[in-house]
């Protein structure tokens, strides 16, 4: 059975709209990462949907290269909490606000 | 199967080796010699920028891309190249002194530094969507860490967390957008091949294509710091190191605008009346609550955040504009920015003194009296910010603002000097509070460091010397643009 691209697509546009909800309402930076690595792999969907309709790679490669990225954002993300989690022991983003928001 | 690899040439992108090698052998030095010895850091990182340059200098005239159509090799880059290794060098040199009083005179700082710029000159010079986001989040990760260099200090942290949250988040816009445009297009991510492949789908993905657009304006958007998504500019600009500020306010922002002028020229020129009209809402949104927010700060820093949207919001016009002279005064704009910035930046640093104890703008009272040297010097960089002549922000303004005129938006112009007035005022608070109000109090030496100033020197005079004499650099860009075949 051939899953058209259109399916594809719909479920990768329900994902980065469920991702770009989870970062908006959430309070929780941990919550909120996990919500920008949804984004993320909404995209790859789309991304792999396309080169499979067009039979071309440039958009499997692409995949490749979003999750490396996202892997070294997260790392130094993940850093940066531990850091704020030290001098202030908080993971919300309604506690981060010494400078005005 | 046979595999055959394409020929390239490793010196069109000898800019990036020299720098990447810098970068990594600082890291090595770092590592490997004892603790407590005084490493040569900064100069090594001078020495390796000082090579680059020499490079692009060599490239200067080459055209065409390499490495299969994944780079550029042309003047606009190499424009670009240039400027972002002024930039770089001119933050080391502030940069020094600046962390020593940290006790963060650390070689992953300069290794950073030069992987950030490595970024910048991957989407300068990016002929293929991977390497357009590779070169951002290359530049954008080693921001964020440097914006939480300061690992004690709480605004640092809470500023580079923020930093990181907004920009991945516009990161995966951007992406989004790039899957897009690789449906509409049919399976291709070549910019050269973008505009004719867009006219071929025709209506079919008109749809796609115009979310395509409206993504990249968005994630392009966060990254230069334009209204509506500048949410992130004054706390991060805030609460990271001001070396830090400088680079971001400089070379981010022209890198970004690099990339951006790139693709909106040669990917969606069929789309130009869409673009335009979003860039036109979005140059006066942002240039007016720029000027406007910038009056009400306290803060130098938070105040130059502010100006820096603002400033966004006139090379947004020049993009607006759309023609030969648009693209010129974005290049003469970006580099004359560079300059007036930095020095500002220098200054900041000079009057804050340990730890940046001084950073209110009420501590710049009576600074006129006290050191006469450094009062003109920061008088100048705000003449030229506020586009007074004959500084080069002056000049600037006035091809940025032709420009608008001559692609017949007038009203655009209008309001974007009547915002050059608006932003006179709080530029020239500056300067009155420096030569006409007493100083506050004995607030201590100001520390001058050879390289600080030499910094000084080297803004103040460029900006000037740009501004009386602006043709040669003029020349230089406009033989850059030459590229865009659609101006």
């Amino acid at each position: 059975m051939v899953v058209p691209v259109s399916y594809y697509l719909a479920l990768s546009v329900a994902l980065f709209a469920l991702g770009v909800i989870g970062v908006l309402v959430r309070r929780n930076i941990l919550v909120i990462l996990m919500c920008i690595e949804m984004m993320l792999n909404a995209v790859n969907l789309a991304f792999i949907g396309f080169a499979d309709h067009f039979k071309a790679v440039d958009g499997q490669v692409f995949v490749f290269f979003v999750m490396t990225v996202a892997a070294a954002e997260v790392a130094v993300g993940l850093a940066l909490i531990v850091a704020i989690f030290r001098t202030r022991a908080t993971v919300y983003v309604d506690d981060l606000n010494i400078l005005k928001w | 199967m046979t595999l055959t690899i394409p020929s390239f040439t490793l010196s069109s992108i000898g800019p990036w080796l020299t720098l990447t090698g810098t970068a990594i052998l600082i890291l090595l030095v770092d590592a490997l010699s004892p603790k407590g010895r005084k490493a040569y850091f900064p100069q090594l990182s001078l020495l390796g920028l000082g090579i680059a340059l020499l490079q692009t200098f060599r490239l200067w005239n080459h055209t065409g891309t390499d490495f299969a159509r994944m780079v550029y090799v042309d003047n606009f880059a190499f424009f670009f190249y240039a400027v972002f290794i002024l930039g770089t060098a001119l933050t080391v040199l502030i940069s020094r002194h600046y962390l020593e009083d940290y006790g963060k005179n650390l070689g992953e700082y300069y290794a950073l530094l030069l992987f950030a710029t490595l970024g910048m000159m991957l989407l300068a010079a990016g002929a293929h969507l991977i390497m357009i986001f590779l070169g951002l989040e290359v530049m954008s990760i080693a921001v964020y860490v440097l914006a939480g260099l300061f690992r004690e200090d709480a605004k640092s942290n809470e500023a580079a967390l923020k930093y990181l949250v907004l920009g991945a988040f516009s990161s995966a816009f951007l992406l989004f957008g790039i899957a897009m445009l690789y449906g509409a297009t049919g399976g291709s991510l070549y910019l050269d091949d973008m505009a004719a492949r867009l006219a071929q789908a025709g209506a079919l993905t008109q749809p796609l294509t115009l979310l395509a657009l409206a993504l990249f304006i968005v994630g392009f958007g966060f990254k230069v710091a334009s209204v509506p998504f500048h949410m992130w500019t004054p706390d991060v600009y805030e609460g990271a190191p001001t070396s830090i500020t400088a680079f971001m306010a400089v070379g981010v922002k022209a890198a970004a605008f690099a990339a951006f002028a790139r693709v909106l020229f040669l990917a969606f020129p069929a789309l130009k009346v869409d673009w335009v009209m979003i860039l036109w809402v979005l140059a006066v949104a942002t240039m007016t609550l720029g000027n406007v927010v910038a009056i009400a700060q306290t803060n130098i820093k938070r105040m130059l955040a502010y100006s820096s949207i603002a400033h966004a919001g006139y090379l947004l016009v020049a993009l607006v504009a759309a023609n030969q002279l648009g693209a010129v005064s974005l290049l003469y704009y970006l580099l004359a920015y560079t300059l007036m910035n930095l020095g500002a930046f220098g200054v900041v640093i000079l009057v804050g003194r340990k730890k940046d104890s001084y950073l209110s703008i009420y501590d710049y009272s009576g600074l006129g009296f006290q050191h006469p040297a450094l009062a003109a010097a920061m008088a100048l960089f705000m003449f030229a910010l506020a586009g007074i002549p004959p500084t080069a922000g002056f000049v600037g303004k006035f091809y940025i603002f032709s420009a608008a005129v001559q692609a017949g938006y007038i009203w655009l112009a209008i309001i974007g000097v009547m915002n050059s007035l608006v932003s006179v005022f709080y530029y020239l608070r500056i300067t009155v509070l420096m030569y006409m109000k007493p100083p506050e109090a004995e607030l201590g030496p100001v520390a001058f460091t050879p390289a600080l100033t030499t910094v000084l020197l080297v803004t103040a005079v460029g900006v000037l010397l740009i501004g009386i004499f602006p043709g040669f650099l003029y020349n230089l860009a406009v033989n850059s643009v030459k590229i865009f075949p659609s101006l």
